[in-house]
């Protein structure tokens, strides 16, 4: 067993406390609190800028704009989660001329050549930042990581009464630290790189597409 | 370190300077950056607000490191995380060959990360038996070619398409000569992405530990670092012990600063908290994560207050991008893994100064970098005490490593010399009358050979045969 972790901490703990080492903190910047039209428009307007496809629907209409975007498109199949809200609701208004819904209901290990083969993914957001214009997924049990990930089009559905001004803002009006889930993610487009001579493009290894419906009632 | 690598400045910074091409491509990517980052920041009362919390905010982390390390290591344990220590980077390579090897692992999926190159630990995994495969477009580009990062945050920044073309060509059977940029990108993702699929373990940096919580945050645009720590059954963070800060709160202004200076961007693509591995009840993500903390160096450098502010350092590069040594050399000059300003301060630090306290002479004193750096690290004094200290045997324990190395009867003459002349007056008026007298001839005279060695990359300065002193005086102006 090696000494590192008491050799470590026994150099910290050796320094006297240093009085100069720590200064005053500026408060938060006032952050302006947007309006709700505000927020909406601004996510749309700063993930648009980052190529992701963004579409204004409700409650009652998105999923006939979800299936306009996908008869757009040749793709090989819809992952879904089938336990979630958005799950029950897409499972129950299938069509046979769109895309088959894939559930994803096993474990990767069983099911990483389909996680990995399949054209799409579909999930639920838990919110947005307007200030960045992101998208906050929590992914759960029913809700797995891969499904934002391993599909080369990502489809998100976020309640617009979910956004928030900033990450700051949503961190303290939900208490995030009480409750850090597994994996916390923002996201703000479709996977891009600037290594090539810093010319932007557009899908390198996570999905190439970022379709979101923002639904606004 | 064992084995200090012995770095030839001279050579290099005369072979980055003759490399056109090299130059050609630096500026480009630098002016690119620099103009990003302003376009970002472009109200200056509100970015220095922001600067000033995000000082704060390292500087308060740091006063209570000892603590926040013990706190993150409660947090993690306690949500299912292994932390592991480490004093020295073959310590930490070993953790991480002792958990890939209980796995029997031999493919290894890695997102970008300064401190593993701090290791060697493609090198250390590769000659025991491990293929560790770099998964950053920018790593994956120099690793194909057998190269080191030149910059901390884009990598490959030093090529250009044409040359990276060329290498895809070459390296990777069956791919034709393309210098489209899409083209080139598509080939790697479809490279990658069977690795992802077939990765036995994950390895990642870290760019934020949050001791409340427990939680290790990555900043990435790729996806990639999303792949490395989700796909595998297995996930090794390794980070500097330096990265945590106390409260999830602190992350929002340092993300802010990290990516706005960084790459001119509001937010990366992607923003990745991860706190625990897979709960029984999950589909996906590692069974195990690991995080391994490395001091390498850093609690010596924490000891001494003004030393300590070099742990501020959030890796935004932009140091780099507006220092006029790094864009003219770029990133391999330097020799070690660390480049730029941020290299010239840490590295000696890390390293010794013995063995890298040549860096500390690479910059110019001119403050750029030290004016554009979102946490406030004071560089410009930081190089000053590193090259003081390189020829002070100074009487501390928190004495920069190797101190005093450089002590050396010539030049502490020469330089007790030039003090006595500028303070006495006659013995400067002297000196004044000899150079203006002899200057010219100088040229023709054989030179010293130290003389030889400036004059390579450099003009030997004309004298002028009047002094300004002596100029004025004619001009009927007083000299006093
Ligand atoms: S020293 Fe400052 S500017 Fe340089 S990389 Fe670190 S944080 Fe960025």
């Amino acid at each position: 067993m090696s000494n590192a972790r008491a050799n470590i901490l026994a150099r910290l703990r050796e320094v006297a406390p240093q009085a100069d080492t720590a200064v005053p903190e500026p408060a938060a910047p006032p952050i302006e609190a947007l309006s709700h039209a505000d927020q909406v428009d601004r996510l749309k307007r700063l993930m648009e800028a980052m190529h992701a496809e963004v579409y204004l629907t409700d409650s009652g209409n998105w999923t006939a704009v979800l299936k306009d975007v996908l008869r757009q498109r040749s793709l090989n199949g819809l992952l879904y989660a089938p336990a979630t809200p958005i799950g029950t609701t897409l499972s129950e208004s299938w069509e046979s001329d769109l895309p088959p819904l894939v559930g994803y209901d096993q474990v990767v290990e069983q099911s990483k050549e389909r996680l990995f083969g399949i054209d799409a993914g579909i999930t639920s957001t838990k919110g947005g930042l307007a200030d960045v214009g992101a998208l906050i997924l929590w992914p759960t049990p029913h809700e797995p990581r891969l499904m934002s990930l391993a599909p080369a089009v990502h489809i998100a559905v976020l309640e617009a009464a979910n956004i928030h001004d900033s990450l700051a803002d949503a961190i303290a009006r939900e208490h995030w630290q009480d409750k850090m889930p597994t994996n916390a993610l923002l996201i703000s487009g479709p996977s891009k790189t600037a290594d090539i001579e810093l010319v932007l493009t557009f899908g390198v290894h996570g999905p190439k597409e970022l379709i979101v419906l923002i639904l606004d009632d | 370190m064992a084995n200090p690598v012995t770095v030839d400045f001279p050579r290099n910074f005369t072979k980055a300077l003759n490399d056109g091409q090299l130059r050609r491509n630096l500026r480009a990517a630098m002016d690119t950056l620099g103009l990003r980052r302003r376009n970002l920041f472009s109200d200056p009362e509100a970015f220095e607000q922001l600067r000033a919390r995000g000082d704060a905010i390292r500087r308060r982390a740091l006063s209570k490191l000892p603590q926040l390390l013990e706190q993150l290591e409660r947090k993690c344990t306690e949500n299912g995380i292994q932390v592991h220590w480490a004093e020295t980077p073959d310590e930490a390579n070993r953790i991480c060959l002792e958990i890939m090897q209980r796995h029997n692992a031999t493919r290894v999926i890695k997102g970008k990360s300064m401190v593993s190159e701090e290791m060697h630990l493609n090198h250390f995994l590769e000659e025991r038996g491990i293929e560790a495969l770099e998964t950053d477009l920018g790593e994956y580009i120099i690793q194909l070619d057998h190269e080191t990062p030149s910059h901390i945050i884009v990598p490959a920044i030093h090529k250009n398409r044409d040359q990276i073309a060329r290498l895809f060509h070459e390296k990777i059977p069956n791919t034709p000569y393309t210098e489209v940029v899409e083209e080139l990108n598509a080939i790697a993702r479809k490279i990658l992405r069977e690795k992802f699929f077939a990765g036995e373990v994950g390895v990642s940096g870290v760019n934020f530990a949050v001791a409340e919580t427990g939680t290790l945050c990555l900043v990435e645009n790729e996806g990639n670092g999303r792949m490395c720590t989700t796909a595998p059954p297995v996930h090794i963070a390794v980070m500097g012990l330096e990265k945590v800060v106390e409260r999830l709160e602190d992350v929002p202004p340092l993300l802010r600063l990290l990516t706005g200076s960084a790459t001119g961007q509001l937010i990366t693509t992607y923003f990745n908290m991860i706190s625990s591995p897979r709960k029984p009840d999950e589909k996906d993500g590692p069974k195990e994560v690991h995080l391994v903390l490395l001091d390498n160096g850093r609690t010596q450098i924490w000891a001494d207050p003004e030393l300590r502010q070099t742990l501020k350092c959030i890796r935004c590069g932009t140091c780099l991008n507006h220092c006029p040594v790094y864009t003219r050399l770029g990133g391999h000059a330097y020799g070690y893994v660390y480049p730029g300003p941020i290299g010239s301060i840490l590295t000696p630090q890390l390293e010794g100064l013995e063995n890298a306290g040549a860096m500390a002479t690479a910059s110019t004193f001119c403050g750029a970098c030290e004016e554009v750096c979102p946490v406030k690290i004071p560089i410009v004094d930081i190089l000053r005490r590193l090259r003081i200290e390189a020829y002070n045997k100074v009487d501390s324990p928190h004495a920069v490593k190797g101190h005093g190395y450089k002590v050396n009867a010539m030049e502490s003459l020469t330089w007790k010399g030039w003090a006595l002349s500028n303070a006495t007056p006659w013995v400067n008026a002297l000196n004044a009358k000899l150079l203006g007298l002899l200057g010219p001839q100088l040229p023709r005279l054989p030179a010293p050979d130290i003389v030889k060695k400036w004059t390579q990359s450099r003009t030997l300065p004309k004298f002028a045969s009047k002094s300004l002193h002596v100029l004025a005086k004619e001009k009927g102006l007083s000299d006093e």
